[in-house]
């Protein structure tokens, strides 16, 4: 057995509405211990309403290699964006 | 009206005991084991010394001499301070830390839970504010005893040498003089004696859990709380925190 506590990614909410937000990282033995030290590294100043942790290992994350296959076709693609409506002046800011 | 002389003795036990227990905490600033840990230590360490000027600030008030929550923490010598002994007892290893740390969280967060009907709405206001962050401390510091009294067999072996050696202090949390029967005839702190049961089932039930056994003498130190006398260690303390204002007096930054 590795004498390393595994590695937990944190991500906060910062208030109510929002989304989870990726913060950093730490360690720790345990899901609750993680918590625990999430609470004392990344809320002291009040940064947020809710906490979630994930051991590293189990986030699937995407290639660099594959990064020509998965992200050039859409770069052609402008019309994809919303940016071909003409926005009515009475709207305002979106 | 409360006697006085006997809020004040009471305030400068809370308060003591927070202060020198932060102390001795924020000594492991920088040099605990995991990067985590020390945060969480620091953490509590603040906690407690702001629970500090809180229970100073109001005994200064009470006593009515115009000492400040600073005066009464750095210009105070050993016996003149109220503190059980358990909390000027040294770090050890990161183990007797955390026992030390959950022997007096239970307790402060019982005692706390009591003081927040306290008929004097200055000391329930304090203990309310205060409870939130030991209930916190208590959570953090009795899951960490659990799991290293029930961890490797090193640790579960440096745990029970821990409880061993702290265990004949916490008897003195419940000790009660003439000061606590005026806070208890005046509504505004419970009888110490009183907490003792729920106390006992609340720790015997962690440290069960943490497969740890609790000595059966019943012996106890004191001395602390009524400013008898003060361990050995005390004096050290005090040495390296009140040295700034010592050396040179009125400093501020």
């Amino acid at each position: 057995m590795s004498k390393e506590w595994p590695l937990w990614e944190v991500f906060i909410r910062g208030q109510h509405g929002l989304s989870h937000r990726h913060v950093g990282s730490l360690h720790a033995p345990d899901a609750e211990m993680a918590i625990k030290n999430a609470r004392d590294v990344y809320t002291r100043r009040n940064e947020g309403v809710s906490l979630w942790v994930v051991e590293a290992q189990h986030i699937a994350a995407s290639s660099p290699e594959e990064k020509g296959p998965l992200y050039e076709p859409s770069n052609s693609k402008v019309y994809r964006h919303p940016t071909f409506f003409d926005i009515p002046d009475e709207v305002g800011h979106m | 009206m409360a006697d006085q002389k006997a809020l004040f003795e009471f305030l400068l036990r809370m308060g003591d005991n927070s202060l020198i227990l932060g102390h001795r905490v924020s000594e492991w600033c920088g040099l605990s084991p995991v990067l985590e840990e020390d945060i969480a230590l620091a953490n509590t360490a603040l906690d407690l010394i702001g629970q500090t000027q809180f229970w100073l600030g109001l005994a200064g008030e009470v006593e009515g001499k115009d000492r400040s929550a600073d005066d009464l923490a750095f210009l105070r010598d050993a016996w003149d301070f109220r503190n059980v002994l358990l909390v000027e007892l040294p770090n050890g290893d990161f183990g007797q830390t955390l026992m030390r740390q959950f022997l007096y969280d239970a307790w402060s967060s019982i005692m706390l839970g009591r003081l927040m009907t306290s008929s004097d709405a200055r000391v329930a206001e304090i203990a309310a504010k205060a409870s939130k962050e030991v209930a916190y401390h208590v959570e953090r510091s009795g899951d960490t005893v659990v799991g290293l009294g029930d961890g490797t067999e090193e640790s579960h072996k440096r745990m029970q040498a821990a409880l061993d050696y702290l265990w004949p202090y916490v008897g003195e949390m419940f000790d009660g003089d003439d000061v606590d029967a005026a806070m208890v005839k005046a509504g505004i702190a419970p009888d110490p004696a009183s907490l003792r049961e729920e106390y006992d089932a609340f720790v015997g039930k962690f440290l069960n859990q943490a497969t740890l056994t609790v000595p059966t003498d019943v012996f106890h130190h004191k001395g602390g709380r009524t400013g008898y006398m003060h361990t050995e260690h005390l004096g050290h303390l005090l040495t390296s925190m009140q040295w700034l204002q010592r050396a040179y007096p009125g400093a501020t930054w």
